[in-house]
């Protein structure tokens, strides 16, 4: 018999419904347990580099906030190091997780991330990124959770040199993944699932 | 002389074989799918790290459901049960130190949530979450209540199959997965278009867990086993990257 490749199948992914919050963020879901919900905090102390916030919505095809959605990031710190137990390129920032992971809040849907501006961060073949960060979006109705990634709108170098933002088929389409800076160290970033302002969202 | 392994990039994901973002009887999924087609990239730095989640993070009864919201003496109520298995990679190995976060309606089928109205009734002794971290070889395990059924507005009547909803954290965020687990047997697993967002029936049996009744604790709980595949990352003796990273 031909041999056989015995690779597994990935877990199928199923909706994260609408009660995500009780495992994910059980505090903000009411359920007092854990001593604090995981993600809420990124830094644990005095941080290197430039603190920002980043607040945003996420809307569906209707222009209606999603209220019972969660998004986390995951970022370098301010050198472009990462958190990671297979960080090898030097001692990342001991007060910073760089994971945060934020309810839409239950009303408004607005989502709100206390970190820093992310340093950047080599592609594979050695050229520089532009600054920016991982998200991670699911909610009710999302099948599978969506990818995607925060640019900043005041980074128009590192921006126009990056691998991945200069290969995008339908450069309109690039702003949908810019943070809008709107104060010293406050930056917007809105989401649309659908519609003319459609978000790039990642197969990667 | 010693071979330098390095590692490459995440395996893509089989979109042929995860769920698409638009499955219309799954009616929510309509106006929350993404239309314009996903930006395909090998993973970057960004997508192969990961937060670390320490077992010193992990409560005594964080991973037992009957008791972690219970009042002292008390437990909560209906069919006890284990659930374990192991978190794996798509090569077969064992991912250690994974953070499973998971969560449940109560034995009727209601969740413990300011949003829930269906009329079953909340039980004082059930929060519905726990966790835990994968050991060494992956394996982890919890003990809850088996979960009801619930219905939910999509269709007239549409029930949702008994499920336990698990988060999972591996080693990259290219991992990261969420996903529910049914029951073997579950007749309402054929009716649910949740579950019909899956493309075959084999995606829909990696997500049944077995009962298990090696792992029964007589007189006490049943046992099901639910093993959790996670995307794998290549691995090469062959140098495929410029120097600097
Ligand atoms: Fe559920």
């Amino acid at each position: 018999m031909i041999q056989k490749l015995d690779y597994l199948q990935e877990s199928p992914s199923q909706t994260a419904g609408p009660y995500v919050h009780i495992g994910c963020m059980p505090n903000f879901a009411g359920i007092d347990i854990y001593g604090g919900d995981l993600g809420a905090q990124m830094k644990t102390g005095a941080v290197q580099g430039q603190e920002i916030t980043i607040n945003g919505v996420i809307y569906d095809g209707t222009n209606t906030p999603l209220r019972d959605v969660m998004i986390e990031i995951w970022q370098p710190d301010a050198a472009g190091l990462f958190p990671s137990a297979n960080e090898t390129r030097g001692t990342p920032d001991p007060n910073f997780t760089g994971w945060g992971r934020a309810p839409g809040n239950m009303e408004t849907g607005e989502f709100m991330f206390d970190t820093v501006k992310p340093g950047a961060v080599p592609y594979p073949d050695g050229r520089m990124q532009a600054p920016h960060i991982t998200a991670w979006i699911v909610a009710r109705g999302i099948n599978i959770g969506l990818h995607t990634r925060i640019y900043f709108d005041d980074e128009d170098q590192a921006n126009a040199a990056d691998p991945i933002l200069s290969r995008i088929e339908f450069p309109s389409r690039i702003p949908t993944l810019l943070a809008k800076k709107t104060g010293e160290g406050a930056y917007r970033f809105d989401i649309y699932l659908q519609g003319p302002n459609e978000t790039i969202f990642f197969d990667i | 002389m010693s071979l330098i392994k390095q590692t490459g990039g995440y395996v893509p994901r089989d979109r042929n074989w995860q769920p698409d973002a638009l499955t219309p009887a799954y009616k929510t999924s309509i106006k929350r799918s993404p239309q314009a087609a996903l930006l395909s990239f090998p993973t970057t730095l960004s997508e192969e790290s990961s937060p670390v989640f320490g077992h010193k993070l992990i409560g005594e009864l964080d991973n037992d459901l009957i008791l972690n919201h219970a009042q002292t003496g008390e437990s909560a109520i209906g069919p006890r049960i284990i659930v374990h298995g192991r978190v794996l990679d798509e090569m077969g190995r064992g991912v250690p130190g994974a953070l499973l976060e998971f969560w449940q309606a109560n034995a009727g089928g209601r969740y413990r949530h300011q949003k829930e109205s269906y009329l079953a009734a909340l039980d004082p002794n059930f929060g519905g979450c726990g966790r835990t971290i994968t050991a060494g070889d992956g394996s982890y395990e919890l003990r809850t209540i088996q979960p009801g059924p619930y219905p939910w507005p999509n269709g007239m009547n549409d029930w949702r199959p008994a499920h336990i909803h698990f988060s999972i954290f591996g080693h990259g965020f290219a991992q990261r997965l969420i996903t529910q687990m049914y029951f073997e047997g579950d007749p309402h697993i054929k009716l649910c278009p949740i579950v019909d967002a899956l493309k075959s029936q084999k995606a829909v049996d990696a997500l049944t867990a077995l009962l298990d009744m090696h792992r029964t604790v007589p007189m006490d709980s049943r046992a099901f086993k639910f093993d959790i595949v996670l995307r794998g990352q290549r691995q090469t003796y062959f140098e495929n990257r410029k120097e600097g990273l």
